[in-house]
């Protein structure tokens, strides 16, 4: 193990570890917990210039719900699960499925295919944005729901399929010789044997998926206009330009808005941080 | 592509906004409260009125709505849409988006109440909305920080410029705004070119008939260049409604700024007795005095499915009494002069100036090009942190026109 | 019928890939590869989304070079690419600080990991409190060290730094897990083989832990660039590219062309996207030659 494990340390150089790592902790988070504390701040402290010291008093309930009474932010966490549910089952299927074809058959252009879906995953959001923009607008699904969620889909496609292919390749192949030995079709063996197999990359990949399209503010902001579509992210940016200077009300929407996906983080840890990894480790 | 098209059906059937019958579809942009407020009794009236039609609205928020509209004129046309007059409106235009409405116009007498507006309604001599709203731009300032300086309201440039050392001799900002969204520092260079150069200038320039590196134009910047030292220093990072606190603080004497901003003063705690309203003080003299009064419009889509019940719909947007009790709610000026004019005493000021004025702005940022007024407005915001680059600032400027007007 | 199903079961293992790569590689065709080579053709044309389209050839590119806002971006895209480089280091640092077994010790690391979660937007908006003028804490700090504040956003020599300072805090706590992830994974009995060799410290960590870490520098190296490069949501949160443009950055100074309230110009917004996209290239070309060699040896 390195560093040297500090249960091998002097007795003083373990206390001193044991002292630094909350205060470390703190001033790492300490942006966040300024945000979090402000969010819980009355406005008169605000207003008489208590920023940063102890609130005079405890207005969180108020505060929160004054920002579910005065912005649609209710309506915007609603579109971001609106569209942040379907997209992970839509990626993670497709995904699957490509994965599966990438990961179990030898064909000619396989790699290409592949390198492909790589590739792709990596491309600037910019290069993409007329052309998909224009697509959605043909298709009479600008500002809408579905137009956000299909290309999502189809973006996270690329990642998903790099994740699921590398994940299923390293499952052993005998198991699908086997079963075709047995007379078991393509589909049975994907669908029976394979997919149990691979609930762990769909776990981590959905906990992974679920947070970047959370989190996504570029095509929210290109592709949701109206506040019926518009998520949670471009929700916020609007929500700053109409407080402004209420700074407790826009720590308590950014706390809100920072929720479902620490929240989803938390819960899956372990799938979270082997789906971000992957690769970190291996070659 | 069999697929694109199943994608297609089924956008198709979740999101159409197909047109019933005495259905009109309405898409704008009043998310703040107040013009929400005034929207929503404006469908209630007119669907009272005309029991057959009902109105479907689609309110987007203010900002987005600039980009969304140039995707729903063409993908998917509602029957009325909100916008701007002036050349904002022009593109829309020429790329045959809106439907010509002089009919409207010519049987409703719109020629006549809304005369005020008809020229930045026209184009090929064609009108192509209605105009229900405007207000006005002038110099609010803190009656009682005048008094604490022992400074008198300024009748000339010269005077206002005086006044700002005394200001400064008191540790008072004698100009403040917020730049930090660019637009409040357009409104001063508007003021100070419209002032300085006159009204036929200042649209010339903004047409792109005119050079940036004229010597007119630095002759405008020269005059901006004089108050700069006496505005707010740390403009740039703050909002305008920072700097509305400033000036409600006594902290700033002068705001250049847009009548909405009453609101802002007043929960800064002003009243009508310590808040002031002037008009921009001359600084060419003899100059015909034109004024800066944006405009809120409504708009047919040339792709609208029911033409004939959106017609009906401006027409009665246009009429007095609705723009009479839209403008109370708004706390703006109604355009139809018919209409009656709140009582507050900054809109009474306001109608008192602009129905005095020789002409009316629409805004640099309705009256240039989108392009050009992004390029102008960061322009504006440098000089007012660095006015020693302003040659640079200039043919910079006199570039991205090249492009834009080409 | 009949001699359709036999031709497929004679071929099936020939056109089951196909069956199950069909609905991923169409939505990926239509959405992502298609779009980009539709780009480069719009960066041909000039358009302003609404007429027709003119071909104007290289033109766009032309003016793009004779843009200072491009260069702008540019040299701010530089700034970014180097600066958030320090995410590398400073998440190695964190994770051999991290990496021991104490109680609690989980719920550090997850809690260090936290910023990642966040979008953002909301790191930018966190941020943008803590420069604010007037009352944020640095602006204070600032005043206290030199007597005058600085509102960094809105000054010129500060506001990147500022913005990729935001950014670098996220970034840090990716580089952190990957790290962690990696040190996971060396190998003990290497490195109690080099403490018998009276290795220790920055030479341990230089000769024996680091070579071990190279497939965690590496991607940490790969998601980090692509991020740097990617940079829009704090610019966009924090100071929508002002002061007058300053903190513009490519991905940044497309969207204010081409998609933006006052952008029109597609065109010239594809020219953008595509100079974005070429530099991009240099990196997925290499990771895809090192998955490729991987893939070889693998």
């Amino acid at each position: 193990m390195f560093p040297r494990p500090i249960a091998q340390r002097s007795r003083p150089v373990q206390i001193a570890y044991q002292a630094i790592l909350p205060v470390a902790l703190i001033i790492w988070l300490l942006p966040l917990i300024g945000i979090a504390v402000t969010s819980i701040r009355p406005a008169s402290d605000l207003a008489s210039g208590n920023y940063f010291g102890i609130p005079s008093s405890f207005a969180g309930v108020e505060n929160y719900t004054a920002v579910f009474r005065n912005s649609n932010i209710g309506y915007y966490i609603l579109n971001s699960f609106r569209v942040t549910i379907p997209t992970v089952i839509g990626a993670v299927a497709l995904s699957c499925l490509s994965g599966y074809a990438l990961a179990i058959y030898r064909f000619k252009g396989n790699l290409i295919v592949f390198f492909m879906f790589v590739a792709g995953n990596f491309v600037p959001f910019q290069i993409l944005a007329i052309p998909v923009r224009d697509l959605t607008l043909k298709l009479g699904l600008y500002n809408s729901m579905t137009g956000l969620i299909l290309f999502h889909v189809a973006f996270q496609t690329g990642f998903c399929t790099l994740f699921m292919r590398n994940f299923m390749k390293a499952l052993p192949f005998s198991l699908v010789e086997a079963a075709r030995v047995e007379g078991i079709g393509e589909w049975r063996i994907f669908w029976y044997i394979i997919l149990p197999l691979v609930r762990p990359a769909m776990a981590a990949l959905s906990v992974l998926i679920f947070t970047f399209i959370w989190n996504d503010y570029f095509w929210a902001t290109v592709m949701a206009q109206s506040a019926d579509v518009r998520p949670i992210t471009a929700g916020m940016n609007e929500l700053k330009g109409q407080w402004k200077v209420a700074w407790e009300l826009i720590a308590a929407a950014s706390i809100i808005a920072a929720m479902p996906p620490v929240a989803m983080f938390f819960l899956m840890q372990k799938h979270f941080i082997a789906g971000l990894t992957l690769g970190a480790t291996k070659g | 592509m069999s697929l694109l098209k199943i994608i297609a059906g089924l956008g198709f059937v979740l999101t159409a906004s197909s047109a019933l019958a005495g259905q009109i579809v309405l898409n704008s942009d009043q998310s703040d409260p107040a013009p929400k407020k005034a929207m929503e009794e404006l469908i209630a009236d007119f669907q009272k009125a005309n029991p057959d039609i009902t109105v479907k609205w689609n309110n987007f928020d203010h900002e987005g709505y600039k980009s969304a509209i140039r995707n729903f004129l063409t993908a998917d046309p509602p029957d009325v849409a909100a916008w701007y007059a002036g050349n904002r409106m022009a593109p829309f235009v020429k790329a045959g988006l809106f439907a010509d409405v002089s009919d409207v116009w010519d049987k409703n007498g719109l020629n006549d109440t809304l005369k005020s507006t008809a020229s930045s309604m026209t184009i090929d001599g064609k009108k192509w909305g209605v105009p229900y709203t405007y207000y006005q731009w002038g110099i609010y300032y803190n009656k009682d920080v005048y008094k604490k300086a022992g400074v008198s309201e300024p009748k000339t440039w010269a005077e206002f410029v005086a006044n700002c050392a005394k200001f400064k001799a008191s540790g008072i900002d004698c100009v403040t705004t917020g730049t930090k969204a660019l637009w409040p520092a357009a409104g001063m260079f508007d003021y100070i070119d419209l002032r300085t150069n006159g009204y036929e200038f200042h649209m010339d320039l903004t047409a792109g008939k005119v050079k940036w590196t004229s010597p007119k134009v630095k002759a405008a910047f020269a005059e901006w260049a004089k108050i700069v030292p006496y505005t707010t220093a740390n403009a740039a990072a703050i909002d305008w409604q920072d700097a509305a606190a400033l000036l409600a603080q006594g902290k700033a004497a002068n705001y250049i700024m847009g009548n909405f901003a009453v609101d802002a003063f007043r929960k800064g705690g002003m009243t009508n007795d310590n808040l002031g309203f002037m008009v921009f003080p001359e600084i060419t003299a003899g100059l015909a005095r034109a004024e800066e009064a944006p405009t809120d419009t409504f708009h047919i889509p040339a792709g609208a499915k029911n033409k004939e019940d959106a017609k009906k719909f401006l027409a009665f947007l246009a009429s007095p009494d609705v723009q009479t009790k839209m403008n109370a709610t708004l706390g703006q000026l109604p355009v139809n002069t018919k209409a009656k004019v709140g009582d507050d005493p900054f809109i009474q000021a306001g109608f008192k100036e602009l129905s005095s004025a020789y002409a009316l702005a629409q805004f640099f940022d309705r009256d240039a090009p989108a392009d050009m007024a992004k390029a102008g407005m960061e322009a504006f915001q440098e000089f007012m942190v660095k006015p020693e680059r302003i040659d640079e600032i200039l043919e910079r400027l006199q570039k991205v026109a090249d492009k834009v007007y080409k | 019928m009949a001699s359709s199903t036999s031709f497929f079961r004679r071929n099936r293992r020939r056109i089951a890939p196909w069956l199950f790569l069909a609905p991923g590689i169409t939505m990926f065709l239509l959405y992502v590869i298609y779009p980009v080579f539709q780009s480069i053709n719009i960066s041909f044309y000039e358009w302003d989304g609404l007429g027709p389209k003119t071909w104007v050839g290289l033109q766009n590119y032309a003016d793009l070079f004779d843009d200072p806002s491009f260069y702008t971006s540019l040299k701010n895209n530089l700034i970014w690419l180097v600066l958030y480089l320090l995410a590398i280091p400073a998440g190695l640092a964190v994770a051999l600080f991290l990496n021991q077994t104490v109680p609690g010790i989980r719920l550090y690391k997850s809690l260090f990991f936290f910023p990642f979660v966040i979008s953002q937007v909301v790191v930018g908006l966190i941020f943008s409190w803590f420069y604010a003028p007037g009352f944020g804490l640095l602006p204070k700090i600032i005043k206290v060290l030199t007597g005058s504040e600085i509102a960094v956003l809105a000054d010129e020599r500060y506001a990147t730094l500022a913005v990729i300072a935001a950014g670098l805090w996220p970034q840090t706590a990716y580089c952190m897990i990957l790290y962690l992830t990696g040190l996971n994974n060396i190998n003990p009995e290497q490195v109690e083989a080099a403490r018998m060799d009276n290795a220790k410290g920055w030479s341990m960590l230089w000769h024996i832990i680091l070579p071990q870490l190279r497939p965690a520098t590496f991607i940490a190296l790969i998601v980090t660039v692509i991020g740097a490069l990617r940079s829009f949501d704090l610019i966009s949160i924090m100071t929508v590219g002002g002061p007058y443009g300053s903190t513009r950055v490519l991905s940044y100074f497309m969207y204010e062309q081409a998609l933006s309230e006052y952008g029109t110009a597609m065109g010239y917004g594809a020219a953008i996207a595509v100079v974005l996209l070429a530099i991009m290239l240099v990196f997925i070309t290499l990771f895809i030659v090192r998955m490729l060699s991987q893939e070889r040896n693998g």
